[in-house]
C-alpha cells in the first residue's frame, strides 16, 4: 500500500504516537517544536484526505486488514473530512502559540506534560471524526475526554481544578449514556460497524431497545455538545482553563459532539426513523432555540469575558441543534457549515482573550478599558470575530445564519426564524458592550502594548479566515452540500 | 507497615515472585487467560505492595518516577510503532501478517506478542504512576 492509501490511519496514528514521544523529549522547547510539527503534519494529512474524498468519493480503510464488518473500519466522507480539517487545522494554528501561552496560564508543575496531553486530545477528536465503527468512536471519545479534563485542570486559577472535576462528572455521564445506547443497539443488531448497523436497524427499529438506544445516544451527545440544558459544564471549564485550551476546545470539542449527533442520526439510525418515527426534531428544535435565547441573554450579563464567550457558545450550539432538528436540506447544510464557521470565530475570540490575559493577567470588563488604543490589533481581531458572531454580511457568521433562517422557513416555522434573528440582535449587545469599553472609554495611562506576535498571529489568521470564507463559501458550503447529498439530505 | 517483621519478610520473598508471575501472565496470554493488561496490573501490584510495606522513599529509589513515566510512554510507542512498522512493510495499520513475509500466521503471532508487551508495560507504568503520585502527596503532608 502506498502512502496515499495509508493516510486515514496516519491521521490518527501520527498524533497518537507523537504524544508519548513528546513526553520523552523532556526539554520544553523541543517538546513544543515537536508538537507543532505533529499538528501541522496532521493538518496536511486532513487536507489531502478532504481533496481525495471530494475527487474520488468516500474512502474506506480497514485496520489490521480485517474485513470491515469484523474489524475496525475508518470511513471518510465529505462530512467527517471537513470536521478533520477543522480539528487538525485549529490544532495547527493554535499549537505554535502555546510556547509563550503556557508560561502565563498553565500551572507550573504540569507544563512539561502540556503538549503531550494536547496531542492526545487531538488524536482522540480526530479518531471520533474518522472512525466508521461505533465502539471505536466511544474509545476515542474517552481518550479525548480524559485528555480534555486534564487540560482544563492545568489552568493556573485554583478554580480550574473544580471546573475540571465538574466537567469530568458531566462528561463521564454523557459518555456513559452514549455507551449504553451503543450497547443496546449492538444487542439488537449484533454489529458495531456503522454501515452494517444502519442496514440491520430497519428490521428491529420498532423494538423498545432501539428506541431507548436512540434516546440514550441523543442525551449523551447533547451533554457532550453542551446543548441546553446540558451545558452547565461548559462556562466554568472554558473560563478557568488556559485560554489557548479554551480556544481549541471552544472551536472543536462541542463541534465533535454535534458531529456525533449528525453521524448517529443520519448514518446509523437513519433520518427517516429519527425524525419521522421518533420525532427527535421535537426535542432538538425547542432545546436548541431555548439554548440560543438563554445563552445569548446570560452572555450579556457576564463580567468575565471568557465566561461570556462560553455562554455565547451555548447559544451557537443551540443553533446547530435546531438546524439538525429542522431536518431539511438547508438545515443540514446550516449545521455542518456552522460547526466549521463557529469553530473559526470562537477560536479567534478565545485567542484574543489569550492575548489580553498575557498582557493584563485577566480578561474582565475593567481590563478591556481603553484597550482599543493599547492593543489595537488584538481588539481589531475581536471586532472582526465579534461581527462574525453577530452574523454581519461578508463574514462566516452570516453564511451560517443565512442557511439557518432559510431552513427554518423551509420547515414552515417562520416564527422560529424571528427567534434566530432576535438572538443575533442580543449578540450585538454583548459584543458591543466590549467594543464600547475598549474604544470609547478613557484609556488608563500606558503606551501601546501589543500582545506578542506569536500569540497574535493565530488570532489574525483565524479572523482573516472568517472574512475570506465568508466571502468565498466554496469550501464550507460546497463541502456541506456534497455531505448533505451523501447523507440523504431531507428525510 | 515496616514495623511488622512478618509482613516485611513475607513481602520481601513475595515481590520477586509477583513480578515473575506478571511476566508469565504476559507471555502465556496466547494460550490461556491473561495478556498485557492483566500482566501490567499484576506487575504494578508487586511495586505497590513493596511501597506499602517499605515506604515511598525506598520505593522511588527502586523505581524512580522518571523510569515509571518512561514505561508509560515506551509501551504506547511500542504499540503504535508496531502499527507504523506494518505500514512500512506495506500492510494496513497493525496488520501483523506482513511481519513475516513467508508465514502470515507466524507474523500474526509475533505482532500480537509485541502489542501485548506494549500494553503490559504501559498498564504497569500507569498504575504505578497513579499510586506513586498519590502516595507522594501523602508523604509530603
Amino acid at each position: 500500500m502506498g502512502l496515499l492509501q495509508q493516510l486515514p490511519a496516519l491521521q490518527v496514528a501520527v498524533p497518537l504516537i507523537g504524544a508519548p514521544l513528546c513526553a520523552l523529549v523532556g526539554r520544553p522547547r523541543l517538546a513544543w517544536m515537536f508538537a507543532v510539527a505533529v499538528a501541522w503534519i496532521t493538518f496536511a494529512i486532513s487536507i489531502a484526505l478532504l481533496e481525495h474524498v471530494l475527487d474520488a468519493g468516500p474512502i474506506h480503510y480497514t485496520m489490521g486488514g480485517w474485513p470491515e464488518i469484523l474489524g475496525i473500519a475508518y470511513v471518510i466522507d465529505p462530512l467527517n473530512a471537513l470536521v478533520l480539517v477543522l480539528v487538525s487545522g485549529m490544532a495547527a494554528i493554535i499549537m505554535p502559540a502555546t510556547r509563550i501561552g503556557i508560561d502565563v496560564e498553565v500551572v507550573h508543575r504540569a507544563r512539561h506534560l502540556f503538549h503531550t496531553v494536547a496531542l492526545l486530545a487531538l488524536a482522540g477528536m480526530l479518531g471520533i471524526a474518522i472512525t466508521g465503527d461505533i465502539f471505536n468512536l466511544y474509545v476515542f471519545l474517552e481518550i479525548s475526554s480524559l485528555a480534555s479534563y486534564a487540560l482544563v485542570a492545568m489552568g493556573i486559577d485554583r478554580r480550574a481544578t473544580r471546573a475540571a472535576f465538574h466537567y469530568l462528572v458531566q462528561g463521564t455521564i454523557g459518555a456513559t449514556f452514549i455507551l449504553v445506547g451503543i450497547g443496546l443497539a449492538y444487542m439488537m443488531t449484533g454489529t458495531l460497524n456503522m454501515a452494517d448497523m444502519a442496514a440491520r436497524l430497519p428490521g428491529v427499529s420498532h423494538t423498545a431497545p432501539i428506541q431507548a438506544a436512540l434516546a440514550f445516544i441523543l442525551i449523551g451527545t447533547a451533554i457532550k455538545a453542551a446543548i441546553f440544558p446540558a451545558h452547565s459544564w461548559m462556562p466554568n471549564a472554558y473560563t478557568y482553563a488556559p485560554s489557548l485550551v479554551s480556544a481549541f476546545f471552544g472551536a472543536t470539542a462541542t463541534k465533535i459532539g454535534a458531529y456525533m449527533l449528525l453521524r448517529f442520526v443520519y448514518s446509523v439510525f437513519g433520518a427517516d426513523y429519527a425524525f419521522d418515527e421518533m420525532k427527535i426534531g421535537w426535542v432538538l428544535i425547542p432545546l436548541g432555540l431555548a439554548g440560543a435565547v438563554a445563552g445569548s441573554v446570560v452572555a450579556v450579563w457576564q463580567h468575565d469575558l471568557r465566561r461570556m464567550l462560553a455562554y455565547s457558545s451555548v447559544a451557537q450550539v443551540g443553533y446547530i441543534a435546531a438546524a439538525i432538528g429542522f431536518a431539511n436540506r438547508d438545515g443540514l447544510i446550516a449545521a455542518i457549515v456552522h460547526v466549521f464557521n463557529h469553530g473559526l470565530m470562537k477560536g479567534a475570540l478565545f485567542l484574543v482573550m489569550a492575548c489580553v490575559i498575557h498582557r493584563l493577567g485577566k480578561a474582565d470588563m475593567e481590563s478591556f478599558r481603553g484597550l482599543g488604543r493599547r492593543m489595537p490589533l488584538t481588539m481589531g481581531c475581536f471586532v472582526v470575530a465579534g461581527l462574525s458572531m453577530i452574523g454581519v454580511p461578508a463574514t462566516v457568521g452570516f453564511v451560517s445564519k443565512w442557511y439557518l433562517v432559510s431552513s427554518a422557513l423551509d420547515a414552515g416555522l417562520w416564527p422560529l426564524a424571528l427567534v434566530i434573528v432576535a438572538t443575533s440582535l442580543i449578540a450585538i449587545i454583548y459584543i458591543w458592550r466590549v467594543v464600547d469599553v475598549a474604544y470609547f472609554t478613557k484609556p488608563p495611562p500606558g503606551a501601546r502594548d501589543e500582545a506578542p506576535a506569536m500569540l497574535l498571529m493565530p488570532a489574525v489568521v483565524l479572523c482573516a479566515l472568517c472574512i475570506v470564507l465568508g466571502v468565498s463559501t466554496d469550501l464550507t458550503v460546497g463541502v456541506a452540500n456534497t455531505a448533505a447529498r451523501l447523507l440523504g439530505g431531507a428525510p | 507497615m515496616s514495623e511488622f517483621i512478618l509482613v516485611r519478610v513475607v513481602v520481601k520473598i513475595m515481590v520477586p515472585f509477583i513480578l515473575l508471575f506478571a511476566l508469565y501472565v504476559q507471555m502465556h496470554g496466547d494460550y490461556g487467560p491473561g495478556g498485557g493488561f492483566q500482566a501490567g496490573v499484576v506487575f504494578a501490584t508487586g511495586i505497590i505492595v513493596y511501597t506499602i510495606v517499605f515506604g515511598i522513599r525506598r520505593a522511588v529509589e527502586a523505581v524512580p518516577m522518571t523510569a515509571v513515566m518512561a514505561m508509560v510512554c515506551c509501551g504506547l510507542i511500542l504499540y503504535a510503532g508496531t502499527g507504523f512498522a506494518t505500514m512500512a512493510l506495506g500492510g494496513e495499520y497493525l496488520n501483523y501478517s506482513v511481519l513475516d513475509s513467508a508465514d502470515p500466521v507466524h507474523g500474526q503471532h509475533t505482532g500480537i506478542i509485541i502489542i501485548e508487551l506494549g500494553v503490559g508495560i504501559t498498564v504497569a507504568g500507569v498504575l504505578t504512576a497513579v499510586f506513586l503520585v498519590f502516595a507522594e502527596r501523602r508523604a509530603r503532608r
